[in-house]
């Protein structure tokens, strides 16, 4: 079993690392004994990443939880973060048993959920309501009819997963009062599914058009500009839509990664560029999002 | 109830949405969210609206539903409206959407552009305005018919060529009512005043 040693922070820019090394196909001892810091993106990737070298090489990975002072905090998250739960069903490693007595932390808006049916989703936004009002309006200083937007771009993030994936995924969502790279209070909203990916979900519809250009980033501007969906009636396709335009009124960030590709809308204080492309090959479609408190007039 | 609604032309009647989608098996649940739920609530609106031979305005309050998102907005709002659209709809039912919180107008106009319809809705408990895809001609037609309440394009009402063409394709669109004696109809006209509607 090969070890793949885990960066001291996982987050939205660590990530890549897990994608590469599920590549070979290989049984994996992922070794978190460093880690320091984990963002919920890194929490889903590192499911998704634990979920494809299990179904590759036909052997579940294990896991090796962070050590020293920080790592008892960090394993403390991430058993209170919901992440013990889900993980029991993707490595074989052993995790501590955490009492859903202790809830949540208080800036967690939403612990690792997977989503696999509809029922999930309303799951979901029934979950989230009570803690990302306080947080929407007392952290991030929005006015209260933002937790109805807020719930519907978690809805149709996690939705995709069901009609578009067709695999397992999984949501988490927390907030912070800064974060590396944002000086300013934010929220995170990562979800992340094992599925088929935008390329696959579009091709059967929309690949003869595109011909010799059709591929991972032809996929992702065709889902992300022009809404393009597998489905044929209309009215579909508003999700990824829908999401772009009530996080770009929020100034914030989404990027959503899909094959080989990553397709981002970056706010000024976000360096992210529109596309990236030649990634390592991962299946399904990772979405992030960040919104930041809103600015002072 | 107005005059109009009693004399048996078009009768309203009331919807509570979110009251449908808690006695909707599928979607026991407090928020409108994802399409399936979307789906089993318009069949339980369409199940409650079968049936009826007179002509109806149906309420459809979204006055409790918190959450509306776009998949479940497509369904309940967007296809419910296109099902009774056409020559082949089942039944000669209007639709106005009551208690349109600014908080679910999002949804509610993105669908209905999508499809490129048309809906009255109350929005915010202010008064009723068109929301969707609409042309500024029939936007002018509806305004003063919604102001009016009746507009009898016969009795010197001082309708000019564009304002009668705008009013036929309103009635077409299903977004005004056209009477026994050829006269268009507000649909609010058959609902009682909204809260500070100008009627």
């Amino acid at each position: 079993m090969r070890v793949l040693e885990l960066p001291p922070s996982l987050g939205y820019g660590d990530v890549e690392v897990l994608y590469r090394a599920v590549a070979a196909g290989e049984p994996l001892l992922f070794d978190a004994r460093r880690v320091e810091w984990v963002h919920p993106t890194g929490m889903v990737a590192l499911l998704a990443a634990g979920t494809v070298a299990r179904d590759r090489s036909g052997v579940p990975s294990k896991l090796a939880l962070p050590e020293g002072q920080k790592g008892q905090q960090v394993s403390s998250y991430l058993g209170s973060s919901g992440f013990f739960r889900a993980a029991a069903e993707v490595f074989d490693s052993p995790f501590p048993r955490m009492s859903r007595r202790a809830g949540r932390p208080a800036d967690t808006l939403l612990e690792v959920t997977p989503i696999a049916t509809n029922s999930d989703v309303h799951e979901v936004v029934d979950r989230v309501q009570a803690q990302a009002a306080v947080v929407l309006s007392e952290r991030l200083r929005y006015p209260p009819s933002a937790l109805v937007s807020f719930s519907v771009i978690l809805s149709e993030a996690c939705q995709n997963i069901i009609e578009h994936a067709e695999g397992l995924g999984w949501v988490a969502a927390q907030s912070y009062k800064r974060m590396p790279g944002l000086p300013r209070a934010a929220v995170v909203v990562a979800v992340s599914d094992v599925g088929r990916g935008f390329t696959a979900s579009l091709a059967e519809r929309h690949a003869s058009r595109f011909a010799d250009r059709w591929g991972d980033v032809t996929a992702l501007e065709a889902a992300f500009h022009m809404g393009m969906t597998r489905f044929a009636e209309t009215g579909r396709g508003q999700g990824i839509k829908q999401i772009r335009r009530l996080v770009e009124r929020w100034d914030g960030l989404l990027s959503v990664r899909s094959g080989t590709a990553r397709i981002a809308d970056a706010p000024s204080w976000n360096q992210a560029p529109p596309m990236e492309e030649g990634l390592v090959r991962f299946p399904g479609a990772q979405v992030n999002i960040v919104i930041p408190d809103r600015a002072q007039p | 109830m107005t005059a109009r609604a009693a004399d048996g032309a078009l009768r309203p009647l009331s919807i509570d949405v979110y009251a449908v989608a808690r006695s909707t098996v599928a979607s026991m649940r407090r928020n409108l969210v994802t399409r399936p739920t979307g789906r089993a609530v318009r069949a339980a609106i369409e199940e409650r609206i079968a049936g009826s031979r007179a002509a109806l305005v149906s309420l459809l309050d979204l006055r409790r539903v918190q959450v509306l998102d776009f998949s479940c907005a497509d369904e309940v709002v967007a296809k419910l409206v296109l099902r009774y659209l056409g020559p082949d709809r089942p039944g000669n039912v209007f639709f106005l959407f009551r208690a349109v919180e600014d908080f679910h107008r999002n949804a509610v106009e993105e669908v209905l552009r999508r499809h490129r319809l048309a809906a009255a809705c109350d929005v915010g408990g202010r008064r009723f305005e068109l929301l969707g895809h609409v042309a500024e001609a029939e936007r002018r037609a509806w305004t003063d018919l919604e102001r009016r309440g009746r507009i009898d394009p016969g009795a010197g009402a001082g309708l000019g060529r564009q304002e009668a063409r705008a009013l036929r394709g309103l009635a077409d669109r299903r977004l005004a009512y056209v009477g026994g004696d050829g006269e268009f109809w507000a649909l609010s006209a058959a609902t009682g005043p909204a809260p500070g509607a100008v009627l």
